[in-house]
């Protein structure tokens, strides 16, 4: 019936190579967001010359393409003599260029909540960081939601290109196989699978929680 | 006791206010009224440190509001205010919505500020709503949950910013009686309205501003049966 080369040896690989992706879409999405939070709540708050400097920054960090940026990044730290190793320099740079998206939507999550509202909170005694922890983040926190599991969904399969730095995740583990039993339209759909099966449960709280959230609106 | 001296405030090339001077004791309660842009919005913003201005003084129990030492969340305590737009915390129920400064600012524990905040809600008549998050409520009660989240804190001042501006009709009477109410129980408060009946009734004292000045200010049978400027005379004509 299923006549294939692929060993269940081979699908182990992909599954840890998947490990990989996930680990590295761990790591990026904690520092992105938080960095992300950092610069985002600097960039609906702060003057205008911290607002142009960090855009100016962030642009370049988006305009880069994230390839070019691994492999700088990557050849930079040997001359600099970090000795980190390629997974580090992969989460590293993939947080910061996380971030930069995450702050564009934390900027917008914080400018979406009414200025009255704020005024409000504020004119009940609270300081003006009560008013961001209690008030401002909770309801910015909604907005940003959908959004940032979008970031996640594309940070994960951002992640692919770290194989450029040698780091075997799940893409690259699967052109391994197919280099070795030349199927390749078979293992890209295992792989397409194991995307879909890694981003799909999280597509899926989100749905839940926003549903939960849907009440209050 | 609050007394206003002389303020000015502008807006960039816009001055809103030129130079107002009021005084409002203690269980006193003053209307202010006026058309649209007279600058009544803002002198309430100003009396809690929301806006800041230009010269003059605002002194609450003494306390001047704009001075560099004042601590504006401290005062703000004292003072009460509500706005045209209800401002609910969308993200908490009703009962939390009342219950958030007293924990966060006055530091109550959950029993304490729970039990306050029920009171203040079953005295505006909401306390049927405690669990119901504000976005099923109706514009008139959020506004009395709005009154109510103010009460919480105990204040000595309350202010009222054209509260039932942006609600339908038949809900006004609902936010009005609640302000009745507190009047009847010596709340000092400072009423900026567009409900004439209101003002007139209510009302130790009218004042009626006209171009970013107080142009009249006594009794409201003085100022609404024999107003003494051509503006109020002229302003009365179009609203009454």
């Amino acid at each position: 019936m299923l006549d294939t080369s692929l060993t269940s040896g081979d699908l182990l690989f992909m599954l840890k190579g998947a490990g990989v992706t996930l680990s590295i879409t761990f790591w990026a999405m904690i520092g992105g967001t938080l960095l992300g939070l950092g610069f985002g709540l600097a960039r609906a708050t702060a003057n205008w010359w911290v607002n142009t400097a960090l855009g100016a920054v962030f642009d370049l960090f988006r305009s880069v393409p994230l390839l070019i940026q691994f492999v700088l990044a990557n050849s930079f730290k040997s001359i600099i003599g970090l000795h980190w190793s390629a997974f580090t320099v992969g989460c590293v740079v993939l947080a910061i260029y996380t971030s930069t998206y995450c702050a564009e939507i934390v900027r917008g999550a914080i400018l979406s909540v009414p200025a009255t509202t704020r005024r409000a909170a504020r004119s009940l005694g609270l300081s003006y960081w009560q008013d961001l922890r209690e008030v401002v983040f909770p309801i910015a926190l909604r907005s940003a939601l959908p959004s940032w599991i979008g970031l996640t969904l594309g940070v994960m399969k951002d992640t692919s290109l770290v194989l450029w730095i040698g780091i075997i995740e799940l893409l690259r583990s699967s052109q391994i196989i197919v280099t070795r039993i030349q199927e390749p339209l078979f293992v890209l759909m295992i792989v397409g699978l194991i995307y879909f099966l890694m981003s799909f449960p999280i597509s899926l709280l989100a749905r839940r929680l926003e549903k939960r959230w849907q009440e209050y609106e | 006791m609050i007394e206003i001296e002389n303020i000015t405030k502008s807006f960039g090339p816009l001055e809103v206010l030129k130079g107002v001077t009021m005084v409002v004791k203690k269980g006193e309660v003053v209307s202010v009224i006026g058309s649209s842009g007279s600058g009544k919005s803002t002198l309430l913003m100003c009396i809690n440190g929301l806006e800041p201005i230009n010269s003059g003084r605002i002194l609450v129990d003494g306390l001047e509001v704009h001075a560099p030492s004042t601590n504006l969340n401290t005062l703000r305590q004292k003072i009460g205010i509500v706005f045209q737009q209800w401002n609910a915390f969308p993200h908490l129920t009703v009962l939390e919505n009342v219950m958030l400064a007293p924990r966060k600012v006055l530091g109550m524990n959950r029993q304490e500020a729970e039990a306050f905040a029920v009171k203040n809600l079953n005295h505006v008549g909401l306390g049927d709503k405690l669990a119901v998050y504000p976005s099923k409520l109706s514009g008139g009660q959020q506004q009395r949950m709005a009154i109510a989240r103010a009460l919480a804190m105990s204040p000595h001042y309350m202010l009222f910013d054209e509260v039932t501006s942006a609600l339908d009709p038949q809900l006004v009477g609902e936010v009005l009686d609640t302000m009745r109410l507190l009047s009847s129980e010596g709340m000092t408060m400072i009423v900026v309205t567009h409900e004439m009946r209101f003002a007139r009734e209510v009302s130790d004292r009218v004042a009626f501003m006209h171009q970013g000045r107080i142009h009249e200010i006594g009794p409201p049978e003085q100022v609404f049966n024999t107003p003494q400027q051509p503006e109020t005379v002229h302003f009365l004509k179009s609203v009454l």
